[in-house]
């Protein structure tokens, strides 16, 4: 956990608040503390943080899409939830689950770039409520199409890691939350890493913070803002992907939830800042599935309302989240 | 006063046609005309909120949720009489509007889209875990259920007194708080406009507004209040129902309503698409399509050819 | 020489406001000419024309080949690198950052542009890692003028490379983009207020007026102009 936790402190890199910082840290010890008193307490840790990772990674699908174009993608989940029918399909085809996987993410990258330059493009500068409604649109349209081609039943995937568990010190944790995790995290760092080392991830950070200067030094923004959305679809397939398991069954409303989770976790964040998203979705998922099991007029079918107090109340007492930039409202 | 005439003409045109089509219509048709009736009076609602002030709301399934349990619960608890249920639903969401507004004042754009959506997902949870008193997920049954004419009927008297109320409060000191509140916020404080009472105002007004469709939308579905019926896909069509409609027209009102209470349900007969889901293909396409093409809706449709009428 | 840049009756206009009437001008290549004018005359406006960040009509080609159809990025990648005014640094990133976005259009290493950048501004080597927001306005306008070098343009544009800046700072900008010109062969397009260093350091000049090529000449000739010496000058 704390490693974790210390990993998430140099997700953050430079620029952080202290006392974010310091918040993150005892919240980290406290939830240490707890895994070595109860061995549930521990299982749900475990739990809450794997489905925190998969919050995080939509979050951060929202938020790389919110800084390259300015909008908010309703329709986030809802793409993440297709390119996992495209994965059971694959499947069916023959695939193994771990190629399946592999082709699902080109494949979300593909779409999430043509739906840019074809749905976005043409709204984006108009107004922020014509932006939102394509994507409310789209949001309906792909619900459709997914019912149309693949039917209202639930599917079954193979379980991704096994259906092993693991005795950690008494401890019995699922082969598949550490599994979970470890996936998000990866994707999550290697998007990082694409951002932060790579000339392409310079020229789409430029192109999302100034478009104007980055096409005067060559850059094609327009190409880098399809990009963006497309590897915003990537993350959010891995979010899809890894979420299915944890529902045992694959069905249309996959990620109904898992998008408001998101939308705190964005928010709760800082709507502008990658690191604060991923932090964010791990937050939310700790400590919803602590509420739920520790705090008893809460139950699971109170998550939903309890995610939308946290953005509402984020939002209120912190309008920029942890991590995010204050905007600068001009008259 | 020559001016107005227009407007006045196509009312009584708008208010002719509507009295006589229930004579003409079967039964299936008419209650598809109460439906947009319904959906006239929640998007002329939050067209007054977001149209006039500027502020967006995804949260609006959440409003006639609540107007609409509110008469099933009445009904099934006390009999009450269906349109004291529906102003009860007018008086409650208009208080719960408010206090919904008040947190909202301190949000905007995005950040406001994206509370009002979550409270969008929350608000249907809620009879979930309270299922003693709201049903569970069976939903409430309300003790009374009307025919399709009454509900016609009461859908189109209730726009009509509903449009007529919109009318007055917009055209009045209120009105032009509510848009010197869009276009600037500053400005509008500068001039002396208290933004925290008119913003919150709108608030519960729209939300007054969503209630009574809610009852009425309940009384549509043979007095059921069920959690899944006020799902997600009722706030995302009220907003859809808004921007369709546009700013400030009532022909683009009728249109938006039009729009999101008859495409969904047209469409689901779609032939080659099949049924279940023709409903969310096209009326998934056709928002896109519709928003692509007239960001402005169609009162900026109407415009722009009025324009073209003039020129 | 051959026209390295050559301008033919541009128009440009932001909305219904019409800036350019009709601009024509030449620039040889390796050259360094000057556009001056008042307020408002269009010399900025010139400047954006070419490197696409204005809606434009008229030819204007460049090394042989029209630039009139492409935005800023092509106008860029053809290897034009226009430092705007109020220098257009990236803030947010750091001055590396920055830098290394200079090279975008560059294949392979930088490495050479960077040792030969330091060489002019030793101090940028030192703070690579610093954000570049956090520079003072005229450290930022030698980390724009820095990170045009990078990108090793055949045309440099400048817009108002003097504005806000120190006099000490300003001739020093001056001296380097001479020297680069002398030993290298830059072209540069500078459009300045400052008429009086504009014309030590261009070969040639052009005053607008209202949208318009007023005079046109060499510098020595703009110099003991009359009408530029009341003007621009001021003596």
């Amino acid at each position: 956990m704390v490693a974790a936790a210390s990993r998430l402190e140099n997700l953050r890199g430079r620029g952080g608040v202290p006392p974010v910082g310091l918040l993150l840290v005892a919240a980290a010890v406290g939830l240490l503390v707890g895994c070595l008193r109860s061995s549930i307490f521990a299982q749900l840790t475990v739990q809450g943080l794997a489905l925190g990772a998969v919050y995080g990674s939509l979050a951060l699908a929202l938020v790389l899409v919110y800084r390259a174009t300015h909008v908010v993608n309703f329709a986030q989940g809802e793409l993440a939830m297709a390119t996992t029918y495209v994965a059971y399909q694959l499947i069916q085809w023959g695939l193994s689950y771990w190629e399946a996987f592999a082709a699902t993410l080109a494949v979300a990258f593909v779409l999430g770039t043509v739906l840019e330059v074809v749905l976005i493009r043409p709204v984006q500068h108009r107004s922020v409520i014509a932006a939102v409604i394509v994507t409310v649109g789209l949001f309906i349209l792909i619900d459709g199409i997914v019912d149309w081609i693949w039917g209202g039943a639930l599917k079954f995937m193979p379980p991704p890691f096994g259906t092993k568990t693991y005795d950690v010190g008494g401890v019995a944790i699922a082969r598949l939350y550490p599994g979970m995790f470890l996936v998000v995290l990866a994707s999550v760092l290697l998007v990082w890493a694409l951002f932060r080392f790579t000339k392409l991830g310079l020229a789409m950070r430029a192109a999302a913070l100034r478009p104007a200067e980055s096409a005067l030094v060559g850059v094609r923004v327009d190409w880098m803002l399809a990009i963006g959305w497309g590897l915003a679809a990537v993350l959010g397939a891995v979010a899809g992907l890894m979420a299915e398991p944890t529902q045992f069954v694959l069905q249309p409303t996959l990620m109904q939830p898992i998008l408001v989770y998101a939308f705190a976790a964005a928010v709760l964040g800082g709507l502008d800042s990658p690191a604060g998203a991923v932090v964010g979705g791990l937050a939310i998922g700790v400590s919803l599935t602590l509420v739920v099991q520790y705090v008893h007029p809460i139950t699971s079918d109170l998550q939903t309302p309890v995610a939308f107090a946290v953005l509402v109340g984020v939002l209120l007492l912190k309008p920029s989240g942890l991590f995010g930039h204050r905007e600068v409202r001009r008259v | 006063m020559s001016r107005r005439l227009p407007a006045l003409g196509s009312l009584a045109a708008v208010a002719v046609l509507l009295s006589v089509l229930p004579f003409t219509l079967s039964d299936y048709n008419i209650s598809l005309v109460a439906q947009v009736g319904i959906f006239f009076i929640a998007v002329l609602g939050l067209n007054i909120l977001t149209g006039y002030t500027g502020q967006i709301s995804i949260g609006h399934g959440a409003f006639m949720a609540i107007g609409g349990y509110t008469t099933a619960v009445m009904s099934r608890d006390h009999h009450t009489n269906l349109v004291v249920t529906m102003l009860m639903a007018f008086a409650i969401c208009f208080v719960v509007g408010l206090v919904v507004g008040l947190p909202a004042l301190r949000l905007s754009g995005v950040y406001l889209a994206l509370a009002t959506f979550a409270l969008a997902v929350s608000v249907p949870q809620l009879p979930l875990k309270w299922s003693k008193f709201l049903g569970g997920s069976g939903g409430v049954v309300s003790a009374q259920t009307v025919s399709h004419v009454w509900l016609y009927a009461a859908a189109w008297t209730a726009s009509a007194i509903l449009f007529v109320l919109a009318w007055l409060i917009l055209r009045g000191r209120i009105g032009r708080a509510f848009r010197a509140t869009r276009d600037s916020e500053i400005a509008a404080v500068a001039s002396g406009i208290e933004l925290p009472i008119y913003k919150t105002l709108a608030f519960g007004i729209s939300a007054a507004y969503a209630g009574v469709a809610g009852a009425l939308f309940v009384l549509g579905t043979n007095g059921f209040a069920q959690p899944s019926e006020f799902g997600v896909f009722l706030s995302l069509q009220l907003l859809v129902g808004a921007a369709v409609a546009g700013l400030g027209s009532l022909w683009g009102i009728l249109a938006g309503a039009a729009f999101v209470g008859l495409l969904p349900t047209v469409s689901g007969s779609v032939p080659v698409i099949g049924s279940a889901h023709g409903r969310d293909v096209v009326f998934g396409a056709a928002v896109i399509v519709v928003m692509v093409l007239l960001p402005q809706g169609f009162a900026g449709l109407l415009g722009r050819l009025r324009e073209l009428g003039r020129a | 020489m051959t026209a390295l840049l050559e301008l033919e009756d541009v128009e440009a206009r932001y909305g219904p406001v019409h800036v350019l009437h009709g601009i024509s001008l030449a620039v040889e290549e390796g050259s360094v000419v000057a556009v001056l004018g008042p307020n408002g005359a269009g010399k900025t406006t010139t400047l954006r024309a070419v490197s696409g960040t204005v809606r434009r009509s008229g030819r204007i080609r460049f090394a042989g080949r029209a630039l009139d159809r492409l935005g800023p990025d092509g106008v860029a990648r053809l290897g034009v690198s226009h430092v705007p005014e109020g220098r257009g640094t990236f803030s947010e990133l750091t001055v590396w950052e920055n830098l290394r976005l200079g090279g975008y259009t560059r294949r392979g290493s930088i490495q050479p542009e960077l040792e030969r950048v330091f060489t002019y501004f030793p101090w940028l080597s030192e703070r690579r890692r610093q954000q570049a927001g956090t520079l003072s306005g005229g450290e930022q306008q030698m980390l724009a003028l820095a990170r045009a070098f990078v990108h090793r343009p055949r045309l440099l544009l400048l817009d108002e490379p003097s504005l806000g800046l120190a006099p000490v700072l300003v001739a020093e900008l001056f001296r380097i983009v001479r020297e680069l010109n002398e030993d290298e062969g830059l072209t540069v397009l500078v459009v300045e207020q400052n008429a009086h260093l504009a014309l030590q350091a261009a070969d040639t000049g052009y005053v607008l007026e209202a949208g318009r090529v007023a005079l046109a000449g060499t510098s020595a000739e703009l110099r003991t102009d009359d009408s530029v010496r009341r003007s621009y000058l001021g003596y």
